[in-house]
């Protein structure tokens, strides 16, 4: 695995836990690490958020984000509108770099011109809705620009359909309910995902309820499932 | 004058006068030719000259944009000296200590002045002196439109009217009263028994000394170092868009090599194209980090000189380094450098050239417990001071502005039970806060109302920051209102 890489690597070839067909016979129990998917190297992986309200994703991005070198964070004019501006103090100590582009073709551009960089850490460009610019030869441009430069990228369209696309990983993120909180029941506690790796090279496509506690992600019961209470019976 | 009558339909030989209104009506500014010979001068009024002759026509004069042209004529006079002055009305002051030899002489620079000026359909009187009184003098009051000396100055000043010192206009009266007409008499006339009649300011004793060098000219803006600079001339004017690019070309390799002898490195860098008509037009750009790598400059610069309007041709260009910094010479490694930092910097050079400084920011906090306040961003071409953030547990995302949202709650103090944004109902499942943030009172209105923050998960697991307005009570408005602020992630 190359230096730099920002993603935890793991084979993650056993499908551990899906909510639409019920759970595998080998299943590991909720509460077991869960290894993250990972591409062979840096490469473009597109995220779409569940809906445009829902920030999710974010979490789930930074939760694998390497905060050694500046991270470049380019966000389209209507993406801020829609849902929000990044917000330095809720993300963490790391350099950042953040690009206010005016529409997608610009937001493509300085994503691009970022990956040519080899000092950064990750490229996140977020998309709003499905703007023509993005075909697959957009997306096939940023990850080849991506292996080039060995700078992890991350797609993020918000209010967008998965069509035609040249990234190697394709993830769908939802908030879960959170974890508990140990020290108020009424709050919510670590963030939780209902993470869909719809499509991927070199790896089967899978569906977990997963959150992340202590710099790790682990496996939670399915979301809306009525197994919550069960699964911190089992932890405590 | 040639200003009004390069876009005036009179014939030549009308008798026009141009005017500005005075404290006792008009007043004459500026005569033609035909108008002098009819008895009108500048300075006196209308009525009187139009007693003289009734046939004069009056224009209105315009000295604003008279003014406007001397400046841009002075940004334009920047090809023959880096240090160009705006000297009284209609007059320019060029510093041409060490420039002459480059356009062959002090003869040749002060011909090819003139004929510039007269391409561009405005006559000049141009005097080359060592001292800028007596330059101003003889470029005023001089008999020549072109004068130049050297140890000569004291001869050539003696002739003139000693209203070329620029004293006040009583103190030449009174001089003229006294009987000494011109600087020569004056200046026989012994020093003391002079000193003693005028005050301090506007002693004719300091002119003079001033105008034959043996005061300094305090006006005089001598900067000691001048930025690097590089110039091109042309000897066609040239419209064709590649030029400013292939201008730079060869300006770039020039200016890089005056910096590396002086040990600087650019943090902004203008190329100012000079159009064959007097006019001017610059691009510029900045970098973050001192740089004065080839390569680099050129990219940065390329896009914005290729946009350069040509007008009616560029005949010179001239790249400078407006901000410098010192960049000790460094090797360039022969590995790739292993930080990145200097890649790191010219990706921001070059997406701050192309969507401008104030889209491509770093954070910057600031003391402050506002949210929005806490989390300021700073042009990412600037330093950032590092100032300690809130800890407190702040949400990834925040909107520019707080939504209003509608919120169902038990109890008016109690947690909120449920709230509609934007049309979609969220029910609330678990709730935490308040968190209370008090308004700045030293730098708000005293209408300002505290904030109570809550972090909300609503049935989707979607987590929210949201706030409400004030308290019931506060006596501060009405019933508090509540807004969506921020989105965990």
């Amino acid at each position: 695995m190359a230096k730099g890489l920002s993603l935890v690597a793991g084979d993650g070839s056993r499908a551990a836990y899906s909510p639409a067909s019920g759970a595998a016979p080998d299943a590991p129990l909720p509460g077991a690490r869960w290894p993250l998917p990972a591409p062979p190297g840096p490469t473009l992986s597109e995220l779409f958020a569940a809906s445009p309200r829902d920030a999710g994703w974010a979490g789930f991005l930074l939760a694998q984000a390497e905060r050694s070198k500046p991270l470049l964070w380019v966000q389209e004019r209507m993406a801020i509108l829609e849902s929000g501006r990044i917000y330095p103090p809720g993300l963490g100590s790391m350099e950042l770099i953040h690009v206010e582009a005016r529409d997608a073709r610009a937001a493509l551009w300085a994503m691009e011109e970022g990956l040519r960089c080899f000092g950064l850490s990750g490229v996140i460009g977020e998309l709003w809705g499905d703007p023509q610019v993005l075909d697959f030869t957009a997306t096939r441009r940023l990850a080849v620009a991506s292996e080039r430069s060995r700078v992890p990228c991350w797609l993020v369209r918000l209010g967008g359909t998965a069509n035609l696309s040249g990234a190697r990983m394709r993830w769908r993120i939802a908030s879960g309910p959170s974890l508990a909180n140990p020290f108020d029941p009424r709050a919510s506690g670590a963030s939780a995902w209902d993470a869909d790796l719809f499509r991927a090279r070199g790896h089967s496509p899978g569906r977990w309820a997963i959150g992340h506690e202590a710099g790790s992600f682990h496996l939670v019961a399915a979301p809306g499932g009525g197994a919550l209470g069960e699964v911190e019976r089992l932890r405590a | 004058m040639e200003r009004w009558a390069r876009s005036s339909d009179f014939a030549p030989e009308d008798p026009v006068v141009l005017t500005v209104e005075g404290t006792h009506g008009p007043i004459i500014h500026a005569v033609t030719r035909p108008a002098a010979e009819r008895g009108a001068r500048a300075g006196a009024r209308l009525t009187d000259a139009r007693a003289l002759d009734p046939s004069l026509v009056a224009v209105p004069a315009d000295p604003e944009g008279d003014a406007a042209l001397v400046e841009r004529l002075a940004r334009w006079a920047g090809r023959w000296s880096p240090l160009v002055q705006v000297d009284g009305e209609g007059s320019l002051r060029l510093d041409i200590t060490g420039v002459p030899h480059l356009f062959g002489g002090e003869a040749e620079l002060a011909a090819d002045v003139q004929t510039r000026f007269a391409v561009a359909g405005l006559s000049t009187r141009i005097a080359i002196a060592p001292t800028a009184a007596a330059a101003w003098a003889l470029a005023h009051y001089g008999k020549a439109a072109a004068v130049i000396c050297g140890k000569d100055t004291g001869a050539k000043l003696a002739d003139l009217p000693v209203a070329a010192l620029r004293l006040p206009l009583d103190a030449t009266q009174v001089l003229q009263r006294l009987g000494l007409k011109t600087i020569g008499t004056l200046a026989g006339i012994e020093r003391r028994s002079l000193a003693r009649r005028f005050r301090e300011a506007d002693n004719p004793v300091d002119a003079l000394d001033r105008a034959l060098g043996r005061k300094p000219e305090p006006l005089t803006a001598v900067s000691t170092s001048r930025p690097p600079r590089a110039v091109l001339k042309l000897k066609e004017p040239a419209t064709h868009p590649e030029a400013p690019a292939q201008a730079l070309q060869r300006l770039i390799p020039d200016l890089v090599q005056q910096l590396q002898r002086r040990h600087l490195g650019v943090r902004r860098l203008t190329l100012t194209g000079f159009r064959v008509d007097g006019s001017t037009s610059v691009a510029s750009v900045a970098t973050s980090i001192p740089s004065r790598e080839p390569k680099h400059l050129q990219r940065l610069i390329a896009d914005k000189a290729a946009a350069l309007d040509p007008g009616f041709g560029f005949d010179a260009f001239a790249l400078q380094a407006d901000w410098v910094e010192d960049l000790a010479s460094a090797q360039e490694s022969l590995v790739d450098d292993p930080s990145g930092t200097r890649e790191v910097a010219r990706l921001i050079d070059r997406l701050s050239v192309k969507l401008g400084p104030d889209k491509v920011r770093r954070p910057q906090p600031f003391e402050s417990h506002l949210p929005e306040r806490a989390s300021g961003w700073r042009p990412a071409l600037d330093k950032v001071d590092p100032v300690e953030g809130p800890t407190a547990q702040r949400p990834q995302r925040l909107l520019d502005r707080p939504e209003a949202i509608a919120v169902v709650y038990a109890t008016p103090e109690g947690m909120p039970r449920r709230f509609v944004w934007r049309r979609a109902m969220h029910d609330i499942t678990r709730v935490e806060g308040p968190e209370r943030i008090a308004p700045e009172w030293w730098r708000q209105p005293s209408t300002a109302r505290l904030r109570d923050y809550y972090r909300v998960e609503d049935q989707a697991g979607r987590r929210y920051w949201i706030y409400r307005e004030g308290v019931i009570g506060d006596g501060r408005g009405g019933l508090p209102e509540w807004y969506m602020h921020g989105l965990f992630g």
